[in-house]
């Protein structure tokens, strides 16, 4: 291993321009001429539009435009897409309804678009928007996911009756109920999956430019995946032709699933940039980021497990409804069904499962995929389900999980997924060993002396990441591929460009991409830089979520990197007079049995490009490959953490003392990359169980719409998080990785759940385990909940 | 509106006496201050945020904008010398005074010690939080000292909100930093 190369430590490339404030986010860029926007958004759940009057705004100073929905349909711009077809389980395609930039006759959400002002400065764009007058028809909002299906509810889209996008299903429904019909135990549980608000720090933002000589669009944004938006904006929204659209997603200041979407406010800058024949910027605030960003989870889920007297799992079924929000967003319909069903095996070997999922419309802002998507909502209903049913055998939570674990690869499961390689018992025997698990006895102890409880709880988590291979998600409905792309380019001294499709906002892929390739070019890291984030650099790419980039996005880097090895090898045999079939590479010199004399890497990409060495019937001068690649299989990457915590009984006041994890994503490029994943996932995971929830009243308003009400996991709710690694090589893509990015999220919240279950000894207590909440379910006893 | 309980922790508000600003026709005021060591003196909107007054009309854009009251703590920049949020100061409530933003840390090239511990650390992914948490960090060492503790590093970092890091490097970058800035205290003694 070298010292900047593939499993080093390397401190992060980009790092020097954002601790010297020299980072470039979108609202840190201001376009010549640029006018402002700010979005009138709806005050109410579920309205219908009766008039808006422009008037009085237009003849506000500074004011250069303000556009309804009217004007939106008048241009026929193309309304916001879902890009995954569900179908129910009688064979019926998803019910969508139509999801138009700017909303037409009615509005369904408080936040939703109901009109763009533009102006000269932000402060007079601000000043215009409030004379902006809409007349309103309120009308009662859906807004629970429980009820929202029944008879009588107030109808969020004429297209979905009873306001359900789908019925869908996956496994053996018969074979599932012969199990349970035959099991001698069956624990069942129900389940709220709170809803999360993304929150990353830097608040979404674009910037859309028109240049009329060109007649071609220019939109900057916070986006995840530049290239899908413009493939979106270009062939669904049509603002223009894909060859005459550029995208530029510059730093990205924290996506976690947020940004991969594509919003009504990007659609709109660049449109009305058209219009006025100006840039036209808009950057949100916070509170229009609670409203109106993507929000995630919002599961109610019924699950039940069936054992046989040896407490050996025959069978798992949940039946959950899954809020989708007021419009389906980007990948919305895909979060609950195929991202979370096929991961209900968990780390186990159940022989039969079957989910049902309602996907159900209400008046909230949407919900899609958030980090981990569909697998926290997955693990939370696994990792319950096993830890009650352990508790409700008298059985060790460590020994039934262990009893159940699945030893043997590649595995089958009855819901899709091939698991590939693992070695669940080797994280769990670590984790226990770490967490000290044998001593959890004496530590209680201590606590209780102190009146305090303690509680200790697992949580087994498995994913499937990497989002691909591209048949496979077409198969299951997705609309696009999703494989990788990467070019390298060297230039004639040495140095080497890395074009990625993969974008970096946090994950330090400037970092971790140039270890690869300095590592296999053997050339020194301060030679390669790494570019992402700019449709008119890199041809095509897919972007950045469920934990792919090292695992698909490298892989590609990896085979562009083979391609440019093949072309070397040969400039290298021309210039060295042997045969092409002699040259060896390695720690970037070449060399040949035929020939004591070597080249260095800088050396042979100087002779590809001056090319004296070899005519053009020979071999093409240059030295620049690229590569799509697309895995054989999703990787799942898998692991424990131990979640050990503290309740003071009088005050409700959870502290957690110890945090253990144990991860397995097979080989690494970065370890204090993937650790620093690994701390940031946790600390989402822990949100979601202690401190975060989205709360909307009765009415559809939403209470929890600034940091003052929704809780943000601050320094002081978090512990040290003790960490190690398990490897088994991941055999579906050449680096052997497996995925980082979700695995804290997607472990957290169960493991934090089983602790407090087990501190309270009841489980009569749903997430976020607020301060009131821990201390309303301590006054109830133990024996009290039994006999209930 | 959001003050915290000490006055050590004294919120921006009481940072300065208001409006030395001089008034001009226009409805615009004139307000001079030190940025980074550089006298500056600019007419803005009497409604411009000091934090607007940077990135808008200096244009020093590492001062972010993460939140609308006054909670991330992105926008922390030092005003003669103690850390303020800027998302809650009127640039015109404190004409005269000093600021220091991230672009002023570094001095003929090399990084303040806090920066320095910060990459050394991975106390950063996104970056966008990272200007704030490092102006903090300085102030929390200004305040508390050198030898920090964990518990006091994790109670003080109380006004700023990392989304990315789970705070566990962060934690560590502030600690290393602050027994950095002991060194080179000494070292220039």
């Amino acid at each position: 291993m070298s010292a900047t190369g593939i499993g080093a430590s390397v401190r992060r490339k980009e790092d020097q321009r954002f601790i010297t404030g020299k980072g470039h986010y979108t609202d840190d860029i201001n376009r010549p001429g640029q006018a402002y926007a700010v979005f009138v958004r709806s005050p109410h759940a579920h309205a219908t539009i009766k008039k808006i009057d422009t008037a009085a705004a237009l003849k506000s100073p500074g004011c250069l435009a303000v556009y309804t929905g009217a004007d939106v349909a008048a241009d026929k711009v193309g309304g916001l897409i879902c890009g995954w077809m569900i179908h129910s389980k009688d064979g019926s395609p998803m019910k969508a309804g139509a999801h138009p930039a700017l909303a037409s006759g009615k509005v369904r959400y408080v936040g939703d678009h109901v009109a763009v002002v533009i102006a000269e400065t932000l402060a007079q764009a601000k000043d215009a928007a409030e004379k902006v007058g809409v007349d309103y028809d309120t009308l009662s909002a859906a807004v629970d996911v429980a009820t929202a299906q029944s008879n009588g509810q107030p109808q969020v889209h004429e297209e979905a009756p009873n306001n359900t996008v789908y019925q869908w299903h996956l496994g053996d429904k018969a074979a599932v109920d012969a199990a349970f019909a035959g099991a001698k135990h069956v624990t069942k549980i129900d389940l709220v999956n709170n809803r999360l608000i993304p929150n990353a720090i830097e608040p979404r933002a674009a910037i859309g430019e028109y240049d009329s000589g060109t007649d071609s669009l220019t939109l900057y944004t916070t986006s995840q995946n530049p290239h899908v938006a413009r493939l979106v904006l270009a062939a669904f929204i049509g603002l223009a032709p894909e060859h005459k659209l550029r995208v530029i997603a510059p730093d990205v200041g924290g996506g976690f699933g947020s940004k991969i979407f594509i919003y009504a406010e990007e659609v709109i800058c660049l449109w009305a940039a058209r219009k006025i024949n100006r840039s036209v910027k808009w950057t949100g605030d916070r509170s229009e980021a609670f409203l109106a960003d993507a929000h995630g989870r919002d599961h109610a889920t019924h699950a039940e497990l069936a054992l046989d007297g040896d407490g050996k799992i025959l069978a798992l079924r949940a039946s959950t409804k899954a809020n989708l929000g007021a419009y389906l967003s980007t990948f919305a319909s895909s979060v609950p069904t195929y991202l979370y069903a096929p991961l209900l095996s968990g780390q186990y070997n159940i022989p039969a499962i079957y989910c049902e999922v309602d996907g159900v419309y209400t008046n909230t802002a949407p919900v899609d995929a958030y980090r981990g998507a569909g697998r926290p909502e997955a693990t939370f209903v696994v990792e319950r389900l096993v830890e009650v049913a352990a508790r409700e055998t008298g059985t060790d939570p460590a020994e039934f999980r262990r009893k159940n674990f699945i030893t043997a690869f590649p595995h089958q499961t009855p819901v899709i997924m091939a698991y590939d390689a693992g070695d669940y018992d080797a994280c769990l025997r670590k984790a226990l060993e770490l967490a000290d698990y044998g001593g959890i006895g004496a530590r209680k102890a201590e606590s209780a002396k102190k009146g305090m409880k303690r509680g200790i709880g697992l949580s087994a988590y498995i994913e499937a990441c990497g989002i691909a291979p591209s048949a496979a998600v077409g198969s299951l409905g997705a609309g696009v591929g999703l494989w990788e792309s990467a070019e390298v380019r060297v230039n004639p001294t040495g140095s080497v460009e890395v074009l990625t499709g993969s974008h970096s906002h946090g994950q330090g892929h400037e970092t971790t991409f140039a270890q690869l390739v300095s590592g296999r070019l053997g050339i020194p890291i301060e030679q390669v830089t790494v570019v992402h984030g700019d449709t008119d650099k890199v041809q095509f790419g897919m972007g950045t979520y469920g934990s792919r980039s090292g695992a698909v996005g490298m892989s590609a880097i990896y085979h562009a990197i083979d391609k440019v090895i093949v072309k070397a090898k040969k400039v290298a045999g021309f210039v060295l007079a042997v045969p092409e079939e002699s040259v060896d590479f390695k720690d970037g010199i070449f060399s040949s049995t035929a020939t004591n004399n070597t080249l260095t890497f800088p050396e042979v990409a100087l002779q590809a490009y001056i090319a004296h060495k070899f005519t053009g019937a020979q071999l093409e001068p240059g030295l620049k490959e690229g590569a799509f690649f697309d895995p054989t299989n999703f990787t799942f990457p898998s692991g424990v953490h131990i979640c050990e915590l503290e309740i003071d009984p009088d005050t409700g006041a959870t502290r957690i003392d110890r945090w253990t994890a144990v991860d397995d994503f097979g080989e690494l490029i970065n370890p204090m990359i993937v650790e620093g994943q690994v701390h940031g996932g946790v600390a989402q995971g822990v949100g979601q169980a202690l401190l975060e929830g989205a709360v909307y009243d009765k009415s559809g308003q939403l209470v929890t719409a600034s940091f003052m009400d929704y809780a943000m996991p601050r320094a002081s709710n978090l512990p040290s998080i003790k960490l190690a690694m398990s490897h088994t090589r991941c055999p579906s893509n050449p680096l052997g990785i497996k995925g980082c990015g979700e695995a804290g999220a997607i472990a957290a919240p169960a493991a934090v759940m089983n602790a407090i279950t087990d501190a309270l000894g009841h489980e009569n207590i749903a997430m976020p385990a607020t301060p009131l909440a821990v201390w309303r379910a301590a006054q109830k006893s133990p024996t009290k909940m039994a006999a209930e | 509106m959001f003050f915290r309980k000490k006055d050590s922790d004294r919120a921006p508000e009481a940072a300065a006496p208001p409006a030395a600003a001089a008034k001009a026709g226009d409805g615009t005021v004139s307000v001079s201050l030190t940025v980074n060591g550089t006298p500056v003196t600019a007419s803005i909107d009497p409604r411009t945020l000091l934090v607007q007054f940077i990135r808008e009309n200096q244009r020093l854009t590492g001062t972010h904008v993460g939140c609308d009251t006054s909670q991330c703590g992105a926008c922390v920049v030092h005003l003669d010398g103690r850390a303020v949020k800027s998302c809650t100061v009127l640039a015109a409530s404190v004409d005269g005074g000093k600021v220091t933003t991230i672009e002023g840390l570094a001095k003929d090239g090399k990084l303040h010690p806090m920066q320095e511990a910060f990459r050394e650390h991975h106390g950063l992914q996104c970056g966008y939080c990272t200007p704030g948490m490092i102006m903090s960090a300085i102030d929390i060492v200004n305040r508390k000292g050198t030898n920090l503790d964990e518990a006091t590093v994790r109670h003080e970092l109380e006004g700023n909100i990392c989304r990315c890091t789970g705070y566990h490097n962060i934690v560590a970058a502030v600690r290393a930093g602050a027994a950095n800035m002991s060194s080179s205290r000494q070292a220039a003694e």
